[in-house]
């Protein structure tokens, strides 16, 4: 998520509004919408322990991915993100504590005297793998440690990885295939090709587009979706094994599901698995240009919340809207409004450059 | 909770199955929705039982079951129908129906036969009858259009002492559940073809009381615990001996003494004894059993859980099994006593779903020690409360880990949790849980009978007592046997009555698919764990299915491969997608088309392994490699 906000705001080109003040869009650096909250009550003081052969002292209620971070070490993740339940999945946080398996630093707490090893050669190894395993199954082209921004790529390369180890990938199932796949047995590879989860991507509704290809089950679009934020529980995951998929009840389409289009697992999505209709339109049309883009932050109009937007616009249009999970208000959940309500902002007078 | 339920009708079938199971439960309370008192005037709806529904979440995996017995499916309505009763959003009630192999979420023939393709059953023509099955009713788990009999492919069912297996799943009123064999295509078919015959036949052969002591009983428990009446015997000492359905039966064969002395020793001397007998879990994970209970004695929340985990679902162990259905009422006491030791009110009996023999023993036993006061309040008029309640899986072995089967009982998703916490800290319902397996609970009334310095004398210093061992395959005699700790496996093959005449052991695999293969070198080592250990191997649960040199044991690793694949949760990435690519890497190597050398495939497999153990969530993927790398190794199968 970009942090850095662009010292100007969207530029009104059309001389039919020029009596507005561009800048009502921008946020004022004078006024911060966070509110300040009290510290972080911390039960059972700190303990001492080992990061990487450097002893620490830490508050006790750290989980071990937090103790590191407070120490400048880096962890990739994939799964865990600061508003919601870490639920511990994708194994990309694991870090050595002298036990039998390693340990997942995203949901383990820390503990009185523990040595915890952050990038020694089992370490390393096993994150290599799950790279690997994650890109010769899953389109990642998109895929950062939060959201998407293609970050993954650096890891890769830091950890060596190369998923072409595993064989050329799959043909991609044809639509609805992965959806109807029972638990239990299924047919036998010949190991020729990698097994993939690519299929079509599922187009039913005007605002969002679900391309699973893209979908490393990193839980978080559920857990938005349910009690970590939205409490709407449209989707699961259903099936089990390689199987397993992000679904809503017999897979029926979203408009005739639970779904009340907040659009917070796509805020949450950190492959673009889950994608605005208008994203997905402009990059299927090859115009989708992340450098030619500006994101201005401001407050949704439609009621008296007081939700952070962060407008993505390019060309003078918005994109796609997010809001920033520090936001103190919703911790970056919104409504189908403040997502996708905008097209108002974008029509035009008659005469103008860009009419509606 | 505001849920959106699809305006989708259940059948009258439907919704009768669900509610006679859900109206003596859930009571009046019938969710937020059929429940709720609507006030025009106001424009308000006053939701009766709305939470009392939510908190019965747990009686999700039970209704789908009562559904499935009933209809042969999963309907969208009915899920519609179950979500209005429990106030469970419809997405998550078709994510636990999409889990499990036993239930279906596409509408497929009542009746439906599952045959068992997994180690034993291989070696026994199992492929053959999938062969007659697909040409007769074709491709598993699609049938030809028109026909009304479904076949699937099933792992291990646990019979491996009559190989090949099958279970029987005809819906209907009253459903028919039964797994037998030996059987062949033609018996299966005959039996699909007429449900209520075979309903009849198979109830008659196999239950689900049937005790009279007919030849065919007396066959069959020949053939599950050949040792059967010997003296000598702790844990299958009654088995053979008693009318599995008959507590009066059981109380005058030394049944309910252990109760007694429990309670008139105290909980603390208990937990001692237990402690001082150094027993181990005999589930395959061997801790200690004591340190267990002591835990959950001294956690403070309340209520606290006894669970017993049934869901004996490795491939090659049918142990269990031999209890639950032939000396079903000395698991009651047992876990009777356990929940007096830490201080339980509540007990589960998560019991697999292929066992609906062991299912009807269990259900009568738990219901005649209720009748008696056995269960209940003021049990042998101590300040002792508890009951049991059987809980079916659902065709899952991932179910069997222990926080997945905590997951599977709440109506969740069966996936494990990451562990701290710990069950005795927070376990089913988040509360306080000792879970033990069958084989362990069996072992406590010994102890308490006999002290634990007589019992820790059977056995090795580092294993205590005796051990149940399932053996299988090509053996003469293959069936559940009881040996001391430190019975060498040479002699326990021969116990069973060697391999065939003219045939030499080429492998053994010791645990099942999460086992390991040991070759004809290690018959001489004591089976322990220690010595296991000692060994790099694992005797796990007790499955020991011997090979002889006329087996494929390439063919062998691939279905284990293909099990740990089709079994995985897939909820961590190391086990869902690691298992794909070891399947596909074997199946490279036995077609002979390997990438780069075949030496190139066995240091990618090697890499695979490392990372699964290393960073999977859970047993199941932490042990998925092994099986697979150590019979490549032992068998000196590759060139």
């Amino acid at each position: 998520m970009s942090e850095q906000l662009p010292p100007q705001g969207v530029r009104l080109d059309s001389g039919e509004f020029t009596g507005i003040d561009p800048r009502i869009f921008t946020t004022s650096p004078a006024r911060s919408p966070q509110i300040p909250t009290a510290p972080r009550a911390r039960a059972g003081g700190t303990v001492e322990m080992t990061i990487d052969g450097t002893p620490v002292t830490v508050p006790g209620d750290f989980t071990i991915l937090e103790a590191c971070r407070a120490q400048g070490v880096d962890i990739p993740t994939l799964c865990t993100l600061s508003t919601l339940t870490p639920e511990g999945v994708c194994r990309m946080c694991v870090v050595d504590t002298g036990s039998r398996a390693l340990t997942p630093s995203c949901s383990a707490r820390v503990g009185q005297g523990m040595t915890v090893w952050t990038d020694n050669e089992r370490v390393r190894h096993s994150r290599k793998l799950v790279l690997e395993l994650l890109a010769s199954s899953v389109d990642v082209d998109l895929a950062g440690p939060e959201l998407p921004d293609g970050s993954i790529a650096r890891y890769m390369a830091e950890y060596g990885a190369d998923p072409a180890r595993f064989g050329p990938p799959s043909a991609p199932a044809p639509a609805g295939a992965r959806d109807a796949a029972e638990a239990g047995h299924h047919s036998a590879p010949d190991g020729s090709v990698a097994e993939r989860v690519a299929q079509p991507v599922k187009v039913d509704n005007p605002l969002f587009v679900r391309d699973y290809a893209k979908c490393i089950l990193c839980y978080k679009c559920v857990e938005a979706c349910g009690s970590d934020a939205q409490n709407t529980f449209a989707i699961s995951v259903a099936g089990r094994g390689f199987a397993a998929r992000v679904s809503t009840e017999f897979d029926v389409g979203l408009a005739e599901s639970a779904c009340v289009f907040c659009g917070n697992c796509i805020n949450v999505c950190p492959t673009g698995a889950l994608m605005f209709r208008s994203e997905y339109e402009l990059r299927q049309a090859g115009e989708w240009r992340d450098e030619d883009q500006s994101v201005t932050r401001t407050i949704c109009p439609y009621c008296g919340v007081g939700c952070t937007l962060e407008l993505h616009v390019q060309d003078n249009r918005i994109v796609k809207v997010l809001s920033p999970l520090d936001a103190q208000v919703t911790s970056g959940n919104l409504c189908v409004k403040g997502r996708f309500g905008f097209d108002f902002v974008q029509v035009r007078a008659k005469g103008s450059d860009r009419e509606a | 909770m505001d849920l959106r339920i699809a305006d989708i009708a259940a059948s009258t079938a439907e919704r009768e199955a669900v509610d006679a199971y859900l109206d003596p439960r859930v009571g009046a309370a019938r969710g937020g929705w059929d429940g709720g008192e609507r006030n025009i005037e106001t424009d308000g709806r006053v939701a009766r039982g709305g939470h009392e529904a939510r908190s019965h979440r747990d009686l999700l995996l039970p209704a789908l079951h009562a559904l499935q017995d009933r209809v042969g499916w999963i309907s969208p309505g009915a899920v519609a129908h179950i979500a209005r009763r429990l106030t469970v959003p419809p997405a998550e009630i078709f994510g636990v129906a999409s889990f499990y192999a036993l239930l279906s979420t596409t509408e497929r023939p009542p009746a439906a036969v599952h045959v068992c393709d997994d180690m034993a059953c291989r070696l026994a023509g199992a492929e053959d009858i999938c062969r007659r099955l697909e040409a007769a009713l074709g491709p598993a788990g699609h049938p030809n259009p028109g026909e009304e009999r479904a076949w699937h492919r099933s792992p291990c069912l646990g019979q491996c002492e009559r190989a090949p297996a099958a279970l029987f799943t005809i819906a209907g009123t009253p459903p028919v559940r039964v797994s037998t064999g030996p059987i062949d295509a033609p018996e299966i078919l005959a039996r699909l073809d007429d449900g209520l015959r075979t309903r009849a036949d198979l109830e008659a052969l196999e239950g689900p009381i049937g005790t009279a002591a007919t030849p065919e009983r007396l066959e069959r428990l020949r053939r599950l615990a050949p040792q059967a009446g010997q003296s000598g015997l702790r844990l299958l000492a009654r088995v053979g001996r008693v009318d599995p359905t008959s507590l009066a039966d059981y109380l005058a064969n030394g049944g309910y003494r252990a109760l007694g002395e429990a309670v008139a020793a105290g909980p603390e001397h208990v937990i001692a004894e237990v402690i001082a007998a150094e027993v181990l879990g005999r589930g395959g994970a061997a801790f200690p059993t004591g340190r267990k209970w002591a835990a959950a004695r001294a956690a403070e929340a309340r209520p606290k859980s006894i669970v017993c985990n049934a869901d004996e679902a490795e491939p090659g162990t049918f142990k269990d099994r031999a209890i639950l259905e032939e000396d079903p009422f000395a698991l009651v006491e047992a876990m009777t006593i356990a929940a007096f030791a830490v201080g339980a009110e509540r007990g589960f009996l998560y019991l697999r779903g292929e066992y609906p023999l062991a299912e009807a023993r269990m259900l009568n036993a738990i219901d005649r020690a209720r009748e008696k006061g056995l269960l209940g309040r003021n049990i042998l008029n101590a300040d002792l409360a508890f009951d049991i309640e059987i809980r079916r899986g659902g065709g899952a072995y991932i179910a069997g880990e222990e926080t997945a089967l905590f997951e599977s009982i709440e109506g969740d998703r069966p996936e494990p949790r990451s562990k701290p916490p710990f069950p005795v800290e927070v376990g089913l319902f988040g509360k306080p849980t000792v879970i033990n397996n069958v084989e362990t609970l069996a072992n406590l009334p010994h102890i308490l009978l006999d002290g634990a310095s007589a019992y820790a004398a059977l056995g090795t210093p580092g294993s205590r007592g005796s051990k149940l061992f399932s053996l299988s395959g090509h053996v003469a005699r293959p069936g559940v046997y009881e040996v001391p700790f430190g019975t060498r496996l040479g002699d326990l093959i021969e116990l069973a009555g060697g391999v065939r005449r003219g045939h030499q052991v080429k492998v053994v695999n010791l645990g099942g698919a999460a086992g390991s293969f040991v070759g004809p070198d290690r018959l001489h080592m004591p089976l322990t764990y220690e010595h296991a250990k000692a060994e790099g191997v694992t005797i796990g649960a007790g499955a020991v299915v011997v090979f002889d040199e006329t087996t494929d044991v390439l063919d062998i690793l691939r279905r284990i491969a293909e099990f740990f694949r089709d079994e995985s949760c897939g909820q961590c990435v190391p086990c869902r997608v690691g298992t794909v690519r070891q399947e596909e890497l074997l199946a490279r190597l036995i077609a002979n088309r390997p990438r780069g050398t075949v030496a190139d495939e066995l240091a990618l497999l090697d890499e695979l392994g490392r990372a699964m153990r290393d960073a999977s969530i859970c047993g199941l993927g932490q042990t998925a490699n092994a099986a697979v790398a150590s019979g490549l190794r032992v068998g000196g199968l590759l060139p």
